[in-house]
């Protein structure tokens, strides 16, 4: 049994279409895995009754998957992390979820994640927070927090997200696995529940670089029900690159006094040397815009969020509150008790930013320093292949640690958003260990590369050459100290 | 800065209803996200395009064909309170 659930992903499918792995007793293996979940990971978990008859694989021969919440799915209990959305059953299924039925992979359950994937930590679902595989102290990461903590902690193969201004990459470097945002337009998100419609990209959350092509390869493509998808035109392979030479990685110059922990910045320093090592150069790059990325993005996400979440009004799905027989009335009671404190925020936040007389101050200006973030990238992109930083600016931290402080969970997005302003693909690989600022055991960093838009294989392959050349074996539970 | 009226008129217009306690939250947090976001009031962005999608695409355009939709149960198979095959909701003339 142990030795099922070690295959990663592509092996398991090599196998499987080699006729050497039985995939029933492989997908059994890890719904028994699935099902011992003590992490919170899971809302729902396919057990083989009625309500999952919609989702039913008719040739099984992919790794059995991991769904974030958000993807609706026909029949299944879907609620985005939320109250209002409690019982929710879609009548239709997102064409992220119909494409990985359709190549044979089932769903092994759907995971836990922040509401309306709001927030960087997965204190903000409604069903509780998610434990982080490495310490049951410590949070997984946002919003895609239960795909990461499953695929960490030995409960799916792999999983798929959802990626606004980080919640693939952050939560894949706090739990020391592979986490891809594609670039946007990539993946279809049809049936995907909106939170930032021009920035919300769907991604894999996954152990190796491999099998995060593996699982692109399936998701990408132009949809009909999504029109702003455009998918990848040259598809996706499997990587096979060697080495680095010939490749140049840019590292922003912002970086020397941009505050991330010590810990981090060793593992990513150590990092560059191991591209080097591999044949690749490293190189300064300007992207003086990128400071600004938060404020823009703090602006753009929850002025789209707004607008997005008015649909929540208990008249056509969902939780309907109070009324009285008068519409306003349920509207303000539904809206109030189904949502949660961050939503709330946000909501607050974008509908502020695009009220009359703060337009132009607010939503106006975002929207140009994200045209300013783009240009800087573009130009990066003439002198150098790619863009690296650290993933996110420290460890996992504790549960609790930055609940009280909106505006210091927001900035644990420093490195992950203008990427996502930009549209560009960018991933998170496990590059080492590193002590968090206070003490402890240590944890995974992640190390982030950032490609130009429709860039996926040429990232893939470097992020694969690194991957080969760091090695990164730890997992949770070993001995350190 | 936001005021404690401005929380307000902004709950009314996002038709949410906040308690006592989360208006006070609200005017702090609020306040210190913007505090932060200000700082792209002083920059100089004359004569930048704005962005608001980043793939350039114009015009997606499909065959105008009838095809089959949700039959209308399914449809209403999640509402709250469907009735006569309709979405059913309190009327807006009470207010």
């Amino acid at each position: 049994m142990t030795d099922l659930l070690a295959l990663t992903a592509l092996e398991a499918h090599e196998a499987m279409v080699a006729g050497d792995l039985d995939a029933a007793e492989y997908t059994a293996a890890w719904r028994e895995a699935a099902a011992g979940d003590e992490l919170n990971a899971y809302l729902w978990r396919d057990e083989g009754g009625e309500e999952s008859r919609a989702i039913a694989v008719e040739r099984d021969c992919i790794a059995p998957i991991a769904v974030k919440d958000i993807f609706c799915t026909e029949g299944v209990p879907t609620t985005a992390g939320s109250k209002i959305l409690e019982g929710y059953r879609p009548p239709y299924s997102s064409t992220a979820v119909r494409k990985l039925i359709e190549a044979g992979a089932p769903i092994l359950g759907k995971t836990n994640m922040d509401e309306f994937a709001m927030g960087s930590s997965n204190e903000n679902s409604a069903f509780g927070p998610v434990l982080n595989p490495w310490g049951s102290d410590r949070v997984p990461g946002g919003s895609s927090g239960g795909s990461a903590a499953v695929v960490a902690g030995g409960l799916a193969p792999w999983a798929i997200g959802t990626d606004t201004g980080g919640s693939i990459r952050q939560p894949a470097a706090f739990c020391g696995i592979v986490g891809l945002k594609p670039t946007y337009g990539a993946i279809s998100r049809y049936g995907m529940i909106a939170f930032a419609s021009s920035l919300d990209q769907c991604g894999p959350l996954t152990r190796t670089v491999s099998d995060a092509a593996l699982l692109l390869s399936i998701l990408q493509g132009k949809d009909p029900c999504d029109s702003t998808s455009v998918g990848l035109e040259a598809g996706v392979s499997l990587p096979g690159r060697e080495d680095l030479s010939g490749l140049r990685f840019g590292v922003p110059a912002e970086l020397g006094h941009d505050e991330y922990d010590v810990g981090v910045r060793a593992v990513f320093e150590q990092t560059l040397r191991k591209i080097e090592d591999l044949g690749g150069e490293i190189a300064e790059v300007a992207l003086p815009s990128t400071e600004h990325g938060i404020s823009a993005y703090y602006v753009i996400a929850p002025a789209e969020a707004s607008s997005n979440l008015a649909r929540y009004d208990g008249v056509r799905y969902g939780v309907r509150r109070g009324g009285d027989g008068d519409l306003i009335e349920m509207y303000e009671t539904t809206r109030s008790e189904g949502f949660g404190p961050e939503v709330k925020r946000r909501i607050m936040l974008g509908t502020y930013a695009l009220s009359s007389g703060y337009y132009d101050a607010y939503y106006g200006k975002a929207q140009k320093v994200r045209t300013r973030i783009a240009t800087d990238y573009a130009e990066a992109f003439s002198a150098v292949d790619f863009v690296v930083t650290p993933t996110a600016p420290s460890v996992s931290f504790k549960l609790g640690e930055k609940t009280d402080d909106p505006l210091a969970m927001y900035l644990n997005d420093f490195f992950t958003v203008p990427m996502s302003l930009a549209g560009i693909p960018a991933i998170s690989i496990p590059a080492g260990l590193a002590e968090p600022e206070g003490g402890g055991p240590q944890l995974p960093v992640g190390f982030q590369i950032a490609a130009p838009a429709f860039g996926e294989q040429a990232l893939l392959e470097a992020a694969y050459a690194l991957e080969q050349g760091i090695g990164f074996d730890a997992k949770p539970g070993d001995a350190n100290g | 800065m936001i005021e404690r009226d401005q929380v307000l008129h902004v709950a009314k217009l996002a038709r949410l209803r906040l308690s006592e306690e989360e208006v006070e939250s609200m005017v702090g947090e609020l306040s210190g996200i913007l505090g932060h976001v200000d700082r792209i009031g002083n920059l100089d962005l004359e004569g930048v395009e704005p962005t608001s999608h980043v793939v350039a695409l114009e015009n997606v355009l499909r065959a105008d064909e009838p095809r089959p939709s949700l039959p209308r149960e399914v449809a209403l198979a999640e509402a709250p309170e469907p009735q006569d095959g309709a979405f059913r909701a309190p009327s807006p003339q009470a207010e």
